[in-house]
């Protein structure tokens, strides 16, 4: 099937998705100017996260991407299987909520919150601020996956499914640039 | 008008101009006490005079807000009010306990007015912008509760729109909001914290809903732009206003004994603040652009468009100059604040009021299309002489704000101007900005006097279903 070239999902939630980015840029730029003025703290503040923790979740959320992409693909297209693809995405990215999870109580348990230093001031701040745009999406997959159940139509509007699927790439996007820069880069 | 109860706005509207050219009258009193420190002392010392500024203007615009959703609740909602009575004993209460309270802080002091008031009960005065004593802030809290309770049962019997359920979601959190002002902590960082829940809370978060939903509905009513086109953006506007305003409320937290992180968080967000006053410029003129009639309320069309684009400068712009940590460092509670809240307050709340009256009231005045070309015309002079004369002032006190920043703030100690010697060197701004204002009430007098000019504007002669609907 051929379609003419068109912005997937509503206009409105691309330009919220631009300005969430902002935000986001925002705070990665205040964290780069902050590492440079202080890179001792922010390298010892970096050892004491969970690499390994990091890497799951940053592939648990690819993979749920990739449920998403290949859910509303199916679903645009009229193939079953939309639901399933969903609830098995929301499933994965537990994965990641179970993981930043257990590294707060690690963290926590160690004596770290928000008010420690500046390197956990972003940590937390940008993880957590995170943590909650995954929650609202996860709520966006479950609200998409319910409507999927419903009998497939020839004029069925794709608009919802695209702009649920936008929000949780530019969540998995953001995650992407979070990972490498607090559990990663030297 | 399409339900009759619509007409209960009205005395809002004209208490709200009342109160409006009061605050202005004792505007002038303290642009004149600023440069002739003794002008009508002992009678209105400068602080009363500046309570009774800035109570006026958070009362009327209030009265404002209030107007504008008796007036359109009930339009969009397509049912009439709940209970027009309710509405109309509430402005009694309302008025006179606003009037009483002006009152109060005229003629007594403030130690006595809160003797008289007995606020040793429930100790809630002496907070700036909060200056209400303790029965006149439970006498707002009643007003509001009930006042919510009215256009909430309207709302919910009929028509669901966005404009209402973003208005209404804004109504509510400003009454929520105000709770906060009866708790009083004596350690001053709270205390400070939840006065800022109140301030910030409102006119960085709350009031902005309740601006972008009287804005969409304007631009319905005057561009007959699709619904759903406008609807999409006020969401999007609301969810940046949101997205911004509540973690940027940080940036009143940098130097009153928070932790740290403050500095960057309250930065980061309020440097976003600025996007959905942006927006909202591109929301109006793209409106405007795409419009299917040409309503002939020319007058109404310009507040539209003008509070977009003073909002913007005025909260915007003039907002993000001094909101980064390392800014305010220096430019904390300098005139630089000042011209900050004036064209902020004037432009997305005044206007915004402003707008609402100029659509709604020719039409409670049995001018469904407008005034006539005559009183519209005088309308515009009026927009103009205040909006450009609230340029001036706010370019006044950002020179004086400059200059204070300079002398008194970035030497080095020992080597900077104390602060009485600084407001001597910078009393030229203030001498200018007094001129200013002596116009922007030239242009209030020109605006309230396009109320007293007869004649209607005449019934668009292709588009009339059009322009009615």
């Amino acid at each position: 099937m051929t379609r003419p070239r068109y912005l997937p999902g509503d206009l409105a939630v691309w330009l919220l998705i631009l300005a969430e980015l902002a935000v986001f840029a925002l705070l990665f730029v205040g964290f780069a100017v902050a590492r440079a003025f202080d890179p001792a703290t922010f390298a010892a503040g970096r050892a004491e996260l969970h690499p390994g923790v990091g890497l799951a979740s940053t592939l648990s959320l690819i993979v749920a991407s990739y449920l998403v992409a290949t859910a509303t693909v199916g679903y645009r297209r009229g193939r079953d299987g939309t639901a399933v693809r969903l609830w098995l995405a929301l499933l994965v990215s537990l994965a990641y909520t179970l993981g930043k999870l257990w590294e707060y109580g690690q963290l926590y348990g160690a004596g770290y919150h928000l008010g420690s230093d500046t390197f956990f001031m972003f940590y937390f701040f940008l993880t957590f601020f995170h943590f909650l745009h995954v929650v609202v999406g996860q709520g966006v997959l479950l609200a998409l996956a319910r409507k999927a159940r419903r009998p497939w139509q020839d004029d069925r509007d794709t608009n919802a499914m695209e702009s649920g699927a936008c929000y949780w790439h530019m969540v998995d996007l953001v995650w992407l640039a979070l990972f490498p820069l607090l559990y990663v880069v030297a | 008008m399409k339900y009759q109860s619509q007409a209960v706005a009205k005395p809002y509207f004209i208490f709200a101009l009342i109160l409006f050219a009061g605050q202005i009258l004792f505007g002038l009193i303290l642009g004149l006490q600023y440069v002739v420190g003794d002008f009508l002392f002992p009678e209105i010392p400068f602080n009363v005079a500046r309570m009774v500024h800035t109570n006026l203007l958070i009362v009327w615009l209030l009265f404002g807000f209030m107007g504008a959703t008796y007036w359109l609740v009930p339009e969009e909602a397509q049912t009439e009010l709940h209970s027009p009575l309710l509405a109309k004993v509430l402005f009694w209460v309302f008025a006179v306990a606003g009037t009483l309270t002006i009152l109060g802080y005229l003629s007594v002091d403030y130690a006595t007015l809160a003797d008289l008031t007995y606020n040793n009960l429930l100790p809630t005065m002496g907070r700036e912008f909060l200056e209400q004593p303790t029965i006149t802030k439970i006498g707002i809290a009643v007003v509001a509760v009930g006042f919510l309770y009215n256009v909430g049962v309207t709302a919910l019997k009929g028509r669901k729109t966005v404009v209402n359920i973003v208005l209404m979601t804004g109504l509510f959190g400003l009454v929520v909001l105000w709770l906060f002002a009866f708790y009083n902590p004596s350690n001053l960082t709270l205390d400070k914290y939840f006065w800022w829940f109140v301030v910030h809370l409102w006119v960085e978060g709350v009031w902005e809903l309740i601006m972008g939903a009287i804005l969409a509905y304007i631009l319905i009513k005057l561009t007959g732009v699709d619904r759903e086109v406008i609807e999409k953006w006020l969401y999007v506007i609301i969810a940046m206003a949101l997205i911004s305003g509540i973690i940027g409320t940080g940036h009143h937290f940098f130097w009153i004994g928070p932790p740290e992180y403050w500095l960057w968080l309250g930065s980061v967000f309020s440097a976003l603040e600025p996007l959905p006053f942006f927006m909202m410029v591109l929301f109006a003129f793209n409106m405007v652009k795409r419009r299917r009639r040409n309503h002939p309320n020319k007058a109404a069309l310009l507040w539209a468009l003008g509070t977009s684009v003073m909002a913007f400068l005025g909260a915007g712009v003039w907002g993000f100059l001094h909101t980064l940590a390392p800014v305010n460092y220096y430019t904390h509670g300098s005139q630089i604040t000042a011209a900050h809240g004036h064209m902020a307050f004037y432009g997305a709340y005044v206007m915004i009021v402003l707008t609402i009256i100029s659509y709604a009231m020719p039409i409670m005045r049995g001018r469904p299309y407008g005034n006539s070309a005559t009183a519209q015309a005088m309308e515009i002079w009026g927009f103009w002489l205040m909006t450009l004369s609230m340029v001036c002032i706010t370019l006044f006190l950002t020179g004086a704000g400059v200059l204070q920043v300079w002398l008194q703030r970035m030497p080095d100690a020992g080597e900077a101007l104390s602060f009485m010697a600084t407001q001597d060197r910078i009393a030229l701004f203030y001498w200018m900005r007094l001129v200013a204002g002596a116009f922007f009430m030239g242009g209030l007098v020109v605006y309230l006097g396009s109320f007293l000019i007869k004649g209607e504007a005449p019934e668009p002669a292709l588009e009339g279903a059009a322009a009615r609907a």
